[in-house]
């Protein structure tokens, strides 16, 4: 009764938990000169230095000032953030987004690096909770002493012989 | 010259052919165990030798560059693109490995260089050494056959000599590039070494982990220099480039990221090997990728695949690469399948909570980390094959994949040292995390105390949020890593009878591997403290006439004029900024923008005041053409300076894991004579 009723309370903690997680992601940018920043370091300067349009200031350049006045205009017209990207990526080219969007074959840049880190940690873990099962088997199995001498030889003549443990 | 240096580079190229092809046949009789005319040992010798003469033909050839950049011999075409009379010594020296040709024989030569040692050094074990001098030179072969053929440096300009040169590009004109290049290379071209030596190792089946031994060293001078130039780089960006970061996520950077990533994971993941004679193929597989991401990286910027801002001009050495990168796999996944059978781990994990355990998800982690920046890099060139379009991958996607790995894998260099080897009970687990659980939650309330809260203005922040977690997660992995010290010297103190610092310089020396291997994770916590201080990063952009103000931060900027200069190589504008906090005049900074004669190409020098709690950081950015007003752009960059402090720990626990440890019998002697005998378990060999 009392595991159950504690089970419970860590039920209910984590669910408040996800919910202020999610309230807090859910919030958006509230004013002007924050969306400028936020949009200005979504989107790149398309004159071709490689740089954020909110952080382009190389001498002489010709398009960040141009970008900079289109982008505070269409926020002071009240477009919304996919709104102005999706104009910038008309106007501009794709390559005028500083990340790949989220929809279409877009999306597999952003999931592919989670799916392979969850498929190793999780195949990682397998293992080692295979071979942790099978360590009993392993115990059983007679010790290499043939390795373990070679092993202290090698570590002899390299002088290696106490700094393993790190 | 010109002709002296062709010639050098054939007679090297010539050498190193002799070398891989004499080797090769030297080491064939050896494991055939065929009678010939000459003995096998005799052959692989004068292939030895043939190597030490190949460094001698490429020292050759590399001075007779730098003689003809020094002498302003404009009748070499790349020394009329890349220098010109009036540029300052050191960069003509720079020049050197400012363009494709150039760096491609600076390559040359630093992988004569390693080369010629190895070969010096081969009594250590002749025929591991003569395996891996084979591959060594054929990998010679391959960069002397581009540079030969493909990019030569000493060609020759068609038509009428001009009197000056192009000039060094001005972006390369900063001190740091003097040395940035090398080090980067030094690391890049360094990786062949342990690569060669484990493949020599695993096509001879080298009985027992002696060749990790052998090449330890080797990989940590290639690992540090490697760390070196890639945080000289990004200094050279922060002082250089003028927009306030150090780091953009440039395929250029990336490149040299992921090599230092899997040889990160290999110097860790060599330990189980030689403790437990675990992960054997991960190790070899780890190193081989190493050597192939080192080569990727120069195709990808030197192929023209990627476009960055640092990529040498697009050429056909793309192909030269691609080549030879399929061939190494080739060769790679073809020795590993004859003998995988001799990579048989003797031992396995007991525990999911175990020392080996955390080796392994560090491991994980920094692969997880190299594949999403591997990812990022190659994505724009899959997106172009499938929907016929690029797109960017820039920092927004690199800041929401991989801070996360980065902040786990600094949890791990947390915890992996609190685990004990085998298997750990709930107890200990207890007793090792108390009180780095205590500092970590401790941070996280006084930052939200002082203000670092992962919202602003009602919506969430995640810069802040990153930093609050970074801030919390050094704090603890600090802690952790301190109270490992203190133990271990706690226990020296008293079997000694020493103060705490005599007892931990012991600690330190008996164990310098372990003890260094923290000292460079006391380096990568600063380090990332000073990469979490961007978060709270603001600018001021503004035309400031003759005494106008520019407030930032707790500064106050003042215009006091402005001013020019001029030299044989570049005309110059300053501002001479007055600088006052709390009123009082503290300092003045000259924000200078220059334009460069013989290129005519401008370029900001940036002024930076560098404090430990931020830096101030401004630029001059040139007048308005329609107003005529020069105009300031003033950065508040906090604790960048810690991540030039966190360098010099890595570079100084590289150093002290360098040293030999004392051996047992050498550390009794350090103690005095009148104090008891030990009578706690040494400390230095693990837990």
């Amino acid at each position: 009764m009392r595991a159950a009723s504690r089970i419970t309370f860590w039920i209910k903690g984590a669910q408040a938990l996800a919910l202020a997680i999610a309230v807090c992601f859910s919030m958006g940018a509230s004013n002007a000169s924050s969306r400028f920043n936020d949009l200005g370091h979504r989107l790149m300067c398309t004159c071709g230095c490689a740089q954020l349009l909110g952080e382009c200031n190389h001498v002489g350049c010709t398009e960040s000032g141009r970008e900079r006045n289109e982008l505070s205009a269409a926020i002071a017209a009240g477009d919304s953030d996919d709104q102005i990207l999706a104009s910038f990526a008309a106007k501009y080219g794709a390559t005028a987004l500083a990340a790949p969007r989220t929809h279409g074959f877009d999306l597999v840049a952003w999931i592919a690096p989670f799916a392979v880190f969850a498929a190793a940690l999780l195949g990682t873990i397998l293992l080692v909770r295979q071979w942790s099962v099978g360590k009993a088997k392993v115990a059983a199995q007679a010790p290499n002493p043939a390795m373990d001498a070679l092993r202290e030889k090698i570590r002899r003549e390299t002088g290696a012989d106490n700094d393993g443990g790190f | 010259m010109a002709a002296f240096g062709s010639f050098a580079l054939l007679i090297a190229l010539a050498l190193a052919a002799y070398n891989l092809f004499a080797g090769t046949i030297a080491l064939r009789m050896l494991a055939t165990g065929q009678p010939a005319r000459i003995s096998p040992e005799r052959l692989a010798d004068t292939a030895r030798r043939a190597g030490i003469a190949g460094f001698i033909a490429v020292s050759g050839a590399a001075f007779a560059l730098v003689w003809s950049v020094f002498n302003n011999d404009f009748s070499i075409t790349y020394i009329m693109e890349h220098s010109n009379r009036a540029l300052p010594a050191p960069y003509k020296f720079a020049a050197l490995w400012s363009g494709q040709e150039g760096s491609l024989l600076l390559w040359a030569w630093l992988l004569a260089a390693y080369g010629f040692v190895l070969r010096l050094t081969h009594k250590t074990d002749v025929k591991l050494y003569a395996y891996a001098g084979t591959i060594l030179a054929a990998v010679q072969v391959f960069f002397l056959a581009v540079i030969n053929f493909a990019a030569p440096p000493f060609s020759l300009l068609k038509g009428a000599i001009p009197d000056d040169g192009n000039g060094l590009n001005p972006l390369l004109q900063y001190p740091e590039m003097v040395i940035h290049p090398p080090m980067l290379y030094l690391g890049y071209v360094g990786f062949t070494i342990p690569f060669a030596f484990a493949l020599g190792a695993l096509m001879m089946r080298y009985p027992g982990e002696k060749w990790i031994k052998i090449t330890r060293g080797w990989t940590m001078v290639t690992w540090l220099f490697l760390t070196m130039g890639i945080f000289l780089g990004m200094h050279w960006a922060y002082a250089v480039l003028g927009w306030g970061g150090y780091w953009g996520w440039d395929p250029v950077e990336n490149a040299s990221f992921m090599p230092w990533l899997t040889g990160t994971a290999f110097l860790h993941s060599v330990m189980m090997q030689e403790r437990k004679g675990m992960m054997k193929s991960w190790n070899v597989w780890l190193i081989f990728s190493t050597f192939m991401l080192s080569i990727l990286g120069t195709l990808l910027t030197r192929g023209g695949l990627v476009s960055s801002v640092h990529a040498f001009a697009q050429s056909s050495i793309g192909d030269w690469f691609m080549v030879f990168l399929v061939i190494v796999l080739a060769v790679c996944i073809f020795t590993y399948i004859l003998q995988r059978s001799h990579l048989k781990s003797e031992q396995r994990l007991e525990s999911l909570v175990s020392r080996e355990s955390s080796f392994l998800f560090n491991n994980l982690v920094l692969l997880a980390a190299c594949f999403v920046i591997l990812w990022g890099t190659l994505f724009p060139i899959l997106s172009e094959y499938v929907q016929g379009s690029k797109v960017t991958v820039g920092p927004p996607f690199y800041n929401r994949v991989a801070i996360p790995i980065g902040l786990f894998l600094v949890f791990l260099t947390g915890v992996g040292p609190l685990l004990p080897w085998r298997a750990t009970s709930l107890r200990a687990i207890r007793r090792n995390f108390v009180i780095p659980s205590i500092a970590l939650w401790s941070t996280v309330i006084v930052c939200l105390a002082v203000g670092v809260r992962p919202w602003k203005d009602g919506s969430f922040d995640a810069g802040n949020f990153y930093a609050l977690v970074a801030f919390a997660i050094s704090v603890g992995v600090f802690t952790a890593i301190l109270s490992e010290f203190l133990r271990g010297a706690g226990v020296i103190s008293r079997q000694t009878h020493r103060n705490l610092f005599a007892a931990t310089y012991l600690l330190i020396r008996r164990n310098t591997r372990r003890y260094g291997g923290y000292i460079i994770h006391i380096g990568v916590v600063i380090v990332v403290v000073g990469l979490a201080g961007a978060a709270f990063n603001r600018s001021e952009e503004r035309e400031l006439a003759l005494h106008d103000k520019l407030p930032i931060g707790p500064y106050t900027l003042e215009c006091v004029g402005f001013t020019q200069d001029s030299n044989l190589n570049y005309n110059s504008e300053y501002a001479l900024l007055d600088v006052y906090r709390d009123g009082k005049k503290q300092f003045q900074i000259t924000p200078e923008k220059r334009v460069y004669l013989a290129s005519q190409q401008p370029q900001t020098m940036v002024a930076i005041h560098s404090v430990p709690g931020w830096d101030l950081y401004v630029v001059y950015e040139g007048t308005n053409p329609d107003t005529g007003q020069p105009i300031i752009k003033a950065f508040l960059n906090p604790l960048v300076s810690w991540i030039w402090a966190g360098v010099v720990f890595m570079v100084f626990g590289t150093f002290v894991a360098l040293v030999p440890s004392l051996t047992p019998a050498t550390a009794a002697l350090r103690i005095p004579a009148t104090q008891p005998a030990p009578s706690e378990p040494a400390l230095g060999g693990g837990h």
